[in-house]
């Protein structure tokens, strides 16, 4: 490859929004034990999560990655196309030696840390449920639950089922204390936190005045002072019979009466996650696209995740584009190209070999060439093509394909600064986009790489505040 | 031409904007459209440049040749509550119920309801008739939930019916699962030439279709321009860095010779087409795998200037041409 002329100035503009994150910073902080992925759908939440967990664990760290919903290939690529649940070994992972030989990053790695480990799973949110169910429920009345048509379809899919459960696994990777790392993809969510809000919301659900109504009339059942309460009770169940049918508000009774023992145990867990995710250990990474929408949800999680006291640690920006001539303006690429195309100046004869040596000078060459012949009718297409001819317009081609990419980039650059002008304080990585997918191994440890490549130039004082605050607590 | 048409995709191909501009497709020539908003994320607002969609139809766009686009967000704790007022004239009952906290468990937890609710709503647009017996909307357009959520979404009410064998809701389950698998319905799907959008609609359309739900048409969204043709890409492989050199200086792009401007730009142009030959053969794979879905398959340009509001009826525009309305 040619020494890259990139413009230090154009390279200055794209490195000026924020301060830089630096991931194997993160990565190695032995204080950091879950790092969560965020993000809208479609950004890459999946592959960012893998290749972390990958480049940690190759990095020396005993890591776990869970996934929500990875796409066939990469999932089979690690060995966790099955669902069952539990953490699978991924094979495959360089240890630090063949890392050294590799040559690459095997500097940061070198400090002494050996033995990484990566383990893999996929999320099957209705196995997790039932296990809940099963931890906390004595075995009949486990089974009466796991029965009941009610319980069936709310652990198969209520709005949220999936997040909590994401949450759950969390929190029961994070018990067994097996790992020293828990990456966690989060599910595509309908609005951008529900991970965060379905366990509040189930908790509040289970701890509410409408389980209580529900549990009612068979606990109060004929106590006579009670018979005014009563009324409206059934009142009320009446009312919700009407609407839900005799049956499905029977199913749910059972549920609820069934459920009772293990509702605060739901709770507790549900605290205790949330908590989990709060805990200096945590870091959160919002990912996202340079795109219009999804900046708009990155900068929404940021709101989100600082209000509710969550350690956001930086923005991972995939799929960044960038070029290596990047001092020719779309402008300029636009008009070379049709002086190329101009059929006067393409169809010259080889007598005009001065032209195609034309001096540093810009213009002059322009103008030389419109003073060129005009005559030569070789038909565009068809008919035998000058080679001259054939390059130049491959040439323009190229030249147009440039400026289609730096029409890209301004684009890009134009969103990111809406981004940064409202979160100046976020620590941002770009990943530079890769012309196709990723879905082997060799393919996230590349991403790894260019995720920590996004922060060469980081300082001291440009960490993450999260990962900082930690070191220095520890 | 099917009244109700759903619109789902992978979540960043586009499918809110393909919504919109198949609404404003569908209302040209005087039509009135609907654009129905179940996920509460605004991006129809955003779309169109105006301010946050109430839970009330409005008029938000006229088509060309006088058509109207009318929008609506649907908030499913105030349909669910509009639905009580509806059918059971239970104002009162509903606000207790949901003081009780019924009504959240109604929309956020309980199995499906929020999305019997969401489906209920859009059904009742369409079928909704003036006095005069014609229809308020000729076409409800609605930007649905992603492809991997869209076959549980859309037939949730047969699920329902099955848990509430009897009751309104049941009856109500079932109405609006008569509208969904009937040809009153077509739902597309949004994707990118990329491996895994087209992956996830072709599963889109494997689990309509077991779930007898009607699949309508496959839209490639922000399709590429092509700038470079097969022989140009042949061309790059083995083309003399010297002599594209040449045809750069001709172009006024500096000096050919070793250092010069012109030279220096070859490598990165040739890496940069070298790029677009890789991604040019993953996008005629996947143009290879969503022709065998057997489905009509539309392609919509990539806009250079980004999605705005222009955009937008140029999208509709594209549309038309091509048969989708």
């Amino acid at each position: 490859m040619s020494p890259d002329p990139a413009d230090p100035q154009d390279t200055a503009r794209r490195l000026s929004p924020a301060r830089r994150l630096d991931v194997d910073r993160l990565l190695d902080d032995p204080g950091t034990r879950i790092v969560v992925c965020c993000g809208s759908g479609g950004v890459g939440k999946t592959t960012t999560a893998a290749a972390l967990g990958l480049r940690a664990a190759e990095r020396g760290r005993k890591v776990v990655v869970l996934t929500i919903d990875p796409a066939r290939r990469l999932a089979q690529s690690m060995g966790i196309d099955s669902l069952d649940n539990v953490p699978r070994r991924v094979k495959g992972i360089e240890d630090q030696a063949a890392g050294a030989a590799r040559g690459d990053a095997a500097e940061g790695a070198g400090e002494g840390r050996t033995g990484g480990e990566l383990h893999a799973m996929m999320l099957d949110m209705k196995r997790t449920f039932d296990e809940v169910v099963e931890a906390h429920a004595d075995p009949e009345r486990a089974a009466t639950i796991l029965a009941n048509p009610f319980y069936q379809s709310l652990s198969a899919g209520f709005a949220g089922t999936q997040e909590y459960m994401a949450m759950e696994k969390l929190g029961q990777l994070r018990a067994k204390d097996e790992w020293d790392l828990i990456v966690v993809d989060t599910p595509p969510s309908r609005s951008a936190l529900d991970f965060l809000d379905a366990p509040k919301r189930l908790g509040s659900f289970l701890d509410g005045r409408l389980i209580r109504l529900l549990t009612a009339p068979a606990k109060l059942g004929g106590r006579a002072g009670m018979a005014f309460l009563n009324v409206g009770m059934s009142m009320m169940t009446g009312t919700l019979g009407k609407l839900l049918g005799g049956q499905l508000l029977k199913d749910v009774q059972t549920f609820v009466a069934a459920m009772d023992t293990t509702f605060g145990g739901f709770r507790t867990r549900a605290d205790a996650t949330y908590k989990l995710l709060q805990a200096p250990g945590t870091a959160f990474l919002v990912v996202a696209a340079p795109e219009r929408d999804a900046l708009r949800e990155a900068a929404y999680f940021v709101e989100r995740l600082a209000a509710e006291r969550m350690p956001l640690v930086g923005l991972v920006l995939n799929r960044v584009h960038g070029s290596g001539a990047g001092r020719l303006s779309a402008e300029r690429a636009l008009a070379a190209a049709e002086n190329l195309e101009d059929p006067r100046i393409v169809d010259q004869g080889d007598g005009k070999a001065g032209l195609r040596n034309s001096p540093d000078t810009e213009g002059s060459s322009r103008t030389a060439a419109s003073e060129g012949a005009a005559g030569d009718p070789v038909s565009e297409d068809g008919s035998p093509t000058h080679p001259e001819h054939t390059v130049d317009r491959l040439a323009a081609g190229l030249l147009r394909l440039h400026a289609e990419r730096m029409q890209l980039l301004s684009r890009e650059q134009r969103t990111r600064d809406r981004f940064t002008a409202r979160h100046p304080e976020v620590a941002v990585v770009d990943v530079p986009a890769l012309p196709g997918d990723v879905h082997d191994l060799a393919g996230l440890r590349d991403i790894g790489a260019r995720l920590a490549a996004g922060a060469t130039d980081m300082t001291g004082a440009a960490g993450a505040t999260g990962t900082a605050e930690r070191t220095d607590a520890s | 031409m099917s009244r109700l048409q759903v619109v789902s995709g992978k979540g960043g191909t586009g499918k809110t904007t393909v919504a919109a501009a198949l609404a404003l497709a569908l209302a040209t020539e005087g039509k009135r459209t609907l654009l129905v908003e179940v996920e509460g994320r605004q991006g129809i607002a955003q779309l169109f440049e105006t301010e946050a969609l109430p839970y009330e139809e409005r008029k938000i766009a006229v088509a060309p040749g006088g058509g109207e686009v009318f929008a609506l967000a649907i908030d499913p704790e105030l349909a669910l509550l509009d639905y009580l007022q509806m059918f059971y004239k239970l104002g009162g009952a509903g606000r207790a119920l949901k003081k009780l906290g019924a009504i959240d468990f109604a929309t956020t937890i309980a199995p499906g309801i929020r999305d019997v609710l969401l489906t209920g709503k859009a059904c009742e647009a369409a079928r909704r008739k003036e006095k005069s017996g014609r229809f308020v909307y000729d076409y409800v357009v609605m930007d649905a939930p992603p492809t991997g959520r869209i076959t549980r979404f859309l037939n949730v009410n047969d699920e329902v019916a099955g848990l509430a064998k009897i009751g309104p809701i049941h009856n109500q389950a079932q109405a609006v699962m008569g509208v969904l698998k009937s040809p009153q319905t077509a739902v597309h799907l949004v994707t990118l030439l990329e491996e895994m959008p087209v992956q996830e609609t072709a599963d889109g359309i494997a689990e309509l279709r077991a779930a007898r739900l009607p699949v309508g048409r496959v839209v490639v969204n922000m399709v590429r321009p092509q700038v470079l043709d097969a022989d140009d890409l042949e061309l790059v492989r083995t083309v003399e860095r010297s002599s594209v050199a040449r045809s750069l200086a001709t172009a006024g792009l500096g000096g050919a010779r070793r250092g010069g401007n012109a030279e220096k730009l070859v490598g990165p142009l040739l890496e940069q087409a070298a790029e677009y030959a890789e991604r040019h053969a993953l996008e005629q794979e996947q143009r290879a795998v969503l022709g065998e879905l057997g489905l009509p398959l539309h392609e919509l340009p990539l806009l250079a200037e980004g999605m705005d509001l222009a955009g937008l009826y140029e999208l509709a525009t594209e549309l038309r041409k091509q048969g989708l309305s």
